[in-house]
Protein backbone atom coordinates (compact mmCIF):
# COMPACT_ATOMS: atom_id res chain seq x y z
CA UNK A 1 0.00 0.00 0.00
CA UNK A 2 1.39 3.89 -0.56
CA UNK A 3 1.65 5.89 1.79
CA UNK A 4 2.60 9.51 2.43
CA UNK A 5 4.34 8.91 5.72
CA UNK A 6 6.11 6.35 7.94
CA UNK A 7 7.12 5.55 11.56
CA UNK A 8 8.09 2.42 13.34
CA UNK A 9 9.35 2.25 17.15
CA UNK A 10 9.89 -0.45 19.09
CA UNK A 11 10.05 -0.23 23.32
CA UNK A 12 10.59 -2.15 26.42
CA UNK A 13 6.78 -3.64 27.32
CA UNK A 14 7.49 -1.40 30.97
CA UNK A 15 4.05 0.65 31.99
CA UNK A 16 6.64 4.35 32.00
CA UNK A 17 6.72 3.89 28.33
CA UNK A 18 2.50 3.89 28.13
CA UNK A 19 2.98 7.70 28.04
CA UNK A 20 6.10 7.93 25.48
CA UNK A 21 4.06 5.78 23.13
CA UNK A 22 0.99 7.91 23.41
CA UNK A 23 3.30 11.32 22.94
CA UNK A 24 5.44 10.04 20.14
CA UNK A 25 2.29 9.44 18.28
CA UNK A 26 0.77 12.04 19.37
CA UNK A 27 3.61 14.40 17.68
CA UNK A 28 3.28 11.97 14.50
CA UNK A 29 -0.29 12.83 13.77
CA UNK A 30 0.21 16.63 14.57
CA UNK A 31 1.54 17.37 10.92
CA UNK A 32 -2.10 16.42 9.94
CA UNK A 33 -3.44 19.18 12.38
CA UNK A 34 -5.82 17.78 14.38
CA UNK A 35 -7.88 19.63 16.67
CA UNK A 36 -6.94 18.96 20.34
CA UNK A 37 -10.11 16.44 20.65
CA UNK A 38 -8.73 13.99 18.00
CA UNK A 39 -5.16 14.67 19.26
CA UNK A 40 -6.96 13.71 22.74
CA UNK A 41 -8.77 10.42 21.24
CA UNK A 42 -5.83 8.98 19.59
CA UNK A 43 -3.28 9.30 22.83
CA UNK A 44 -6.30 7.50 24.45
CA UNK A 45 -6.74 4.96 22.05
CA UNK A 46 -2.66 4.41 22.06
CA UNK A 47 -2.64 4.34 25.89
CA UNK A 48 -4.98 1.86 26.16
CA UNK A 49 -3.46 -0.74 23.35
CA UNK A 50 -0.13 -0.57 24.71
CA UNK A 51 -1.66 -0.74 28.09
CA UNK A 52 -3.33 -4.05 26.69
CA UNK A 53 0.23 -5.34 25.57
CA UNK A 54 1.84 -4.75 29.01
CA UNK A 55 -0.55 -6.55 31.02
CA UNK A 56 -2.31 -8.74 28.69
CA UNK A 57 0.36 -9.43 26.76
CA UNK A 58 3.28 -9.87 28.39
CA UNK A 59 2.21 -10.16 31.70
CA UNK A 60 4.70 -7.81 33.06
CA UNK A 61 7.41 -9.29 32.08
CA UNK A 62 9.83 -7.27 30.15
CA UNK A 63 9.49 -7.60 26.00
CA UNK A 64 8.90 -5.40 23.03
CA UNK A 65 6.15 -3.63 21.99
CA UNK A 66 6.25 -2.02 17.97
CA UNK A 67 4.24 0.68 16.66
CA UNK A 68 4.23 1.61 13.59
CA UNK A 69 2.03 4.98 12.08
CA UNK A 70 0.92 5.46 8.18
CA UNK A 71 -0.41 8.41 6.93
CA UNK A 72 -2.85 8.24 3.81
CA UNK A 73 -3.57 11.69 2.90
CA UNK A 74 -5.92 12.26 5.85
CA UNK A 75 -5.75 9.19 7.37
CA UNK A 76 -3.59 8.03 10.48
CA UNK A 77 -3.22 3.71 10.44
CA UNK A 78 -2.06 3.02 13.99
CA UNK A 79 -0.68 -0.29 14.71
CA UNK A 80 0.18 -1.42 17.56
CA UNK A 81 1.59 -5.22 17.84
CA UNK A 82 3.29 -7.23 20.68
CA UNK A 83 4.39 -11.27 20.76
CA UNK A 84 2.54 -12.28 24.21
CA UNK A 85 0.31 -14.37 25.23
CA UNK A 86 -2.47 -13.44 22.29
CA UNK A 87 -6.35 -13.10 23.33
CA UNK A 88 -8.58 -16.01 23.46
CA UNK A 89 -11.85 -15.10 22.66
CA UNK A 90 -11.71 -11.63 21.08
CA UNK A 91 -15.43 -10.97 20.77
CA UNK A 92 -14.72 -11.62 24.16
CA UNK A 93 -12.29 -9.30 25.31
CA UNK A 94 -14.00 -6.33 23.15
CA UNK A 95 -17.15 -6.53 25.59
CA UNK A 96 -17.68 -3.28 27.85
CA UNK A 97 -16.62 -3.94 31.43
CA UNK A 98 -15.12 -7.69 30.63
CA UNK A 99 -11.88 -8.11 32.25
CA UNK A 100 -9.76 -10.80 32.20
CA UNK A 101 -8.09 -9.68 35.34
CA UNK A 102 -10.80 -8.58 37.57
CA UNK A 103 -7.94 -8.82 40.76
CA UNK A 104 -6.21 -5.64 39.07
CA UNK A 105 -9.26 -2.97 39.38
CA UNK A 106 -9.07 -2.45 35.38
CA UNK A 107 -12.50 -1.37 34.34
CA UNK A 108 -12.65 -3.67 31.22
CA UNK A 109 -13.21 -0.42 28.73
CA UNK A 110 -9.95 -0.57 26.81
CA UNK A 111 -11.09 -1.94 23.15
CA UNK A 112 -14.64 -0.16 24.08
CA UNK A 113 -12.91 3.05 24.43
CA UNK A 114 -10.37 2.45 21.06
CA UNK A 115 -13.72 1.87 19.18
CA UNK A 116 -15.42 5.17 20.49
CA UNK A 117 -12.42 7.15 19.70
CA UNK A 118 -11.06 5.52 16.57
CA UNK A 119 -13.10 5.08 12.95
CA UNK A 120 -11.73 1.68 13.31
CA UNK A 121 -10.06 -0.99 14.52
CA UNK A 122 -8.93 -4.46 13.96
CA UNK A 123 -7.69 -7.12 16.15
CA UNK A 124 -5.70 -9.82 14.59
CA UNK A 125 -4.84 -12.69 17.73
CA UNK A 126 -3.51 -15.98 17.95
CA UNK A 127 -2.81 -18.10 21.53
CA UNK A 128 0.96 -17.83 22.28
CA UNK A 129 1.49 -15.78 19.65
CA UNK A 130 0.44 -12.11 20.21
CA UNK A 131 -2.19 -9.56 19.20
CA UNK A 132 -2.00 -6.70 16.58
CA UNK A 133 -4.41 -4.29 16.62
CA UNK A 134 -5.10 -1.80 13.62
CA UNK A 135 -6.25 1.43 14.77
CA UNK A 136 -7.36 4.17 11.38
CA UNK A 137 -9.06 7.54 11.91
CA UNK A 138 -9.20 10.60 9.35
CA UNK A 139 -8.54 13.93 10.67
CA UNK A 140 -11.28 16.37 9.46
CA UNK A 141 -9.59 18.90 7.17
CA UNK A 142 -10.62 22.47 8.35
CA UNK A 143 -11.64 24.88 5.32
CA UNK A 144 -10.39 28.11 5.38
CA UNK A 145 -12.42 30.76 6.92
CA UNK A 146 -14.49 28.50 9.42
CA UNK B 1 1.00 12.91 38.49
CA UNK B 2 0.83 15.13 41.55
CA UNK B 3 -1.37 14.37 43.87
CA UNK B 4 -2.29 17.06 46.73
CA UNK B 5 -4.74 16.42 49.81
CA UNK B 6 -6.83 18.50 51.45
CA UNK B 7 -9.52 17.63 54.86
CA UNK B 8 -12.47 19.31 55.50
CA UNK B 9 -14.23 17.36 58.48
CA UNK B 10 -14.47 13.89 57.26
CA UNK B 11 -14.30 15.23 53.37
CA UNK B 12 -11.07 14.08 51.17
CA UNK B 13 -10.71 16.27 48.50
CA UNK B 14 -7.72 15.27 46.31
CA UNK B 15 -6.25 16.73 43.24
CA UNK B 16 -5.07 14.69 40.52
CA UNK B 17 -2.48 16.92 38.55
CA UNK B 18 -0.95 15.28 35.59
CA UNK B 19 -1.67 12.11 33.44
CA UNK B 20 -3.56 9.06 35.04
CA UNK B 21 -2.69 5.75 33.14
CA UNK B 22 -2.25 2.04 33.98
CA UNK B 23 0.99 2.99 35.64
CA UNK B 24 0.18 6.05 37.55
CA UNK B 25 -3.01 4.12 38.65
CA UNK B 26 -1.14 2.25 41.31
CA UNK B 27 0.13 5.10 43.14
CA UNK B 28 -2.51 7.23 42.91
CA UNK B 29 -4.84 4.21 44.61
CA UNK B 30 -2.35 4.22 47.59
CA UNK B 31 -1.93 7.48 48.14
CA UNK B 32 -5.57 7.88 48.19
CA UNK B 33 -6.79 4.54 49.83
CA UNK B 34 -3.71 5.49 52.72
CA UNK B 35 -5.08 9.02 53.31
CA UNK B 36 -8.44 7.82 53.61
CA UNK B 37 -7.37 5.18 56.06
CA UNK B 38 -5.44 7.29 58.51
CA UNK B 39 -7.09 10.41 58.31
CA UNK B 40 -10.87 9.11 59.45
CA UNK B 41 -12.12 10.07 55.96
CA UNK B 42 -16.38 9.38 54.93
CA UNK B 43 -16.49 11.39 51.78
CA UNK B 44 -14.22 12.03 48.73
CA UNK B 45 -14.24 14.37 46.14
CA UNK B 46 -11.49 14.09 42.88
CA UNK B 47 -10.69 17.75 42.00
CA UNK B 48 -9.99 17.51 38.11
CA UNK B 49 -9.02 20.76 36.65
CA UNK B 50 -5.25 20.14 36.26
CA UNK B 51 -5.69 16.31 35.04
CA UNK B 52 -4.10 16.91 31.58
CA UNK B 53 -4.98 13.02 30.40
CA UNK B 54 -6.58 9.78 31.04
CA UNK B 55 -7.72 6.34 29.91
CA UNK B 56 -9.64 3.71 31.14
CA UNK B 57 -7.20 3.34 33.81
CA UNK B 58 -9.18 6.32 35.10
CA UNK B 59 -12.41 4.36 35.50
CA UNK B 60 -11.08 1.57 37.67
CA UNK B 61 -9.07 4.01 40.04
CA UNK B 62 -12.30 6.49 40.56
CA UNK B 63 -15.16 2.75 41.07
CA UNK B 64 -12.46 0.93 43.40
CA UNK B 65 -12.72 4.63 45.75
CA UNK B 66 -16.76 4.90 45.44
CA UNK B 67 -16.87 1.00 46.42
CA UNK B 68 -14.34 1.91 49.66
CA UNK B 69 -16.42 5.26 50.52
CA UNK B 70 -19.49 3.49 49.77
CA UNK B 71 -19.11 0.76 51.89
CA UNK B 72 -19.68 3.17 55.09
CA UNK B 73 -22.02 5.08 53.16
CA UNK B 74 -20.47 8.16 52.10
CA UNK B 75 -20.35 10.20 49.03
CA UNK B 76 -17.60 10.56 46.19
CA UNK B 77 -18.12 13.55 43.79
CA UNK B 78 -16.10 15.17 41.06
CA UNK B 79 -15.11 18.57 39.95
CA UNK B 80 -13.99 20.23 37.44
CA UNK B 81 -13.16 17.38 34.46
CA UNK B 82 -12.85 18.34 31.22
CA UNK B 83 -14.61 17.28 28.23
CA UNK B 84 -12.47 14.61 27.18
CA UNK B 85 -12.89 12.96 30.86
CA UNK B 86 -16.80 13.46 30.60
CA UNK B 87 -16.62 11.21 27.85
CA UNK B 88 -14.57 8.09 29.39
CA UNK B 89 -16.49 8.78 32.51
CA UNK B 90 -20.05 8.68 30.68
CA UNK B 91 -19.24 5.59 28.56
CA UNK B 92 -18.64 3.47 31.30
CA UNK B 93 -21.70 5.24 33.39
CA UNK B 94 -20.06 7.22 36.34
CA UNK B 95 -22.36 9.49 36.84
CA UNK B 96 -24.91 6.99 37.19
CA UNK B 97 -22.84 6.60 40.69
CA UNK B 98 -21.17 9.44 41.35
CA UNK B 99 -21.79 13.36 41.27
CA UNK B 100 -20.22 15.66 39.06
CA UNK B 101 -20.31 19.71 40.61
CA UNK B 102 -18.74 22.33 39.18
CA UNK B 103 -16.89 23.91 41.67
CA UNK B 104 -15.23 22.58 44.88
CA UNK B 105 -17.45 24.50 47.14
CA UNK B 106 -21.20 23.22 45.50
CA UNK B 107 -19.43 19.42 46.10
CA UNK B 108 -18.34 20.14 49.81
CA UNK B 109 -21.73 22.06 50.69
CA UNK B 110 -23.63 19.07 49.09
CA UNK B 111 -21.93 16.39 50.65
CA UNK B 112 -21.89 18.46 54.29
CA UNK B 113 -25.63 18.42 53.95
CA UNK B 114 -25.66 14.74 53.34
CA UNK B 115 -26.81 14.98 49.24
Amino acid sequence: MNFDNYMKIKFSSKSQNESFARVVVASFVSQLDPTIEELADIKTAVSEAVTNAIIHGYENSSEEVVIECKIIGNTIIIVIEDSGNGIKDIELARQPLYTSKPELERSGMGFTVMETFMDEVYIESEEGKGTKIQMTKKIKVVQNGE
Amino acid sequence: MRLKFEVMDNILVVYLDGELDHHSAEEVREDIDNNIDSRNIRNLIFELSNMNFMDSSGIGVVIGRYKKIDKSGGKVGVVNSNPHVDRIFQMAGIYKIIHKYKTKDEALANIQRGE
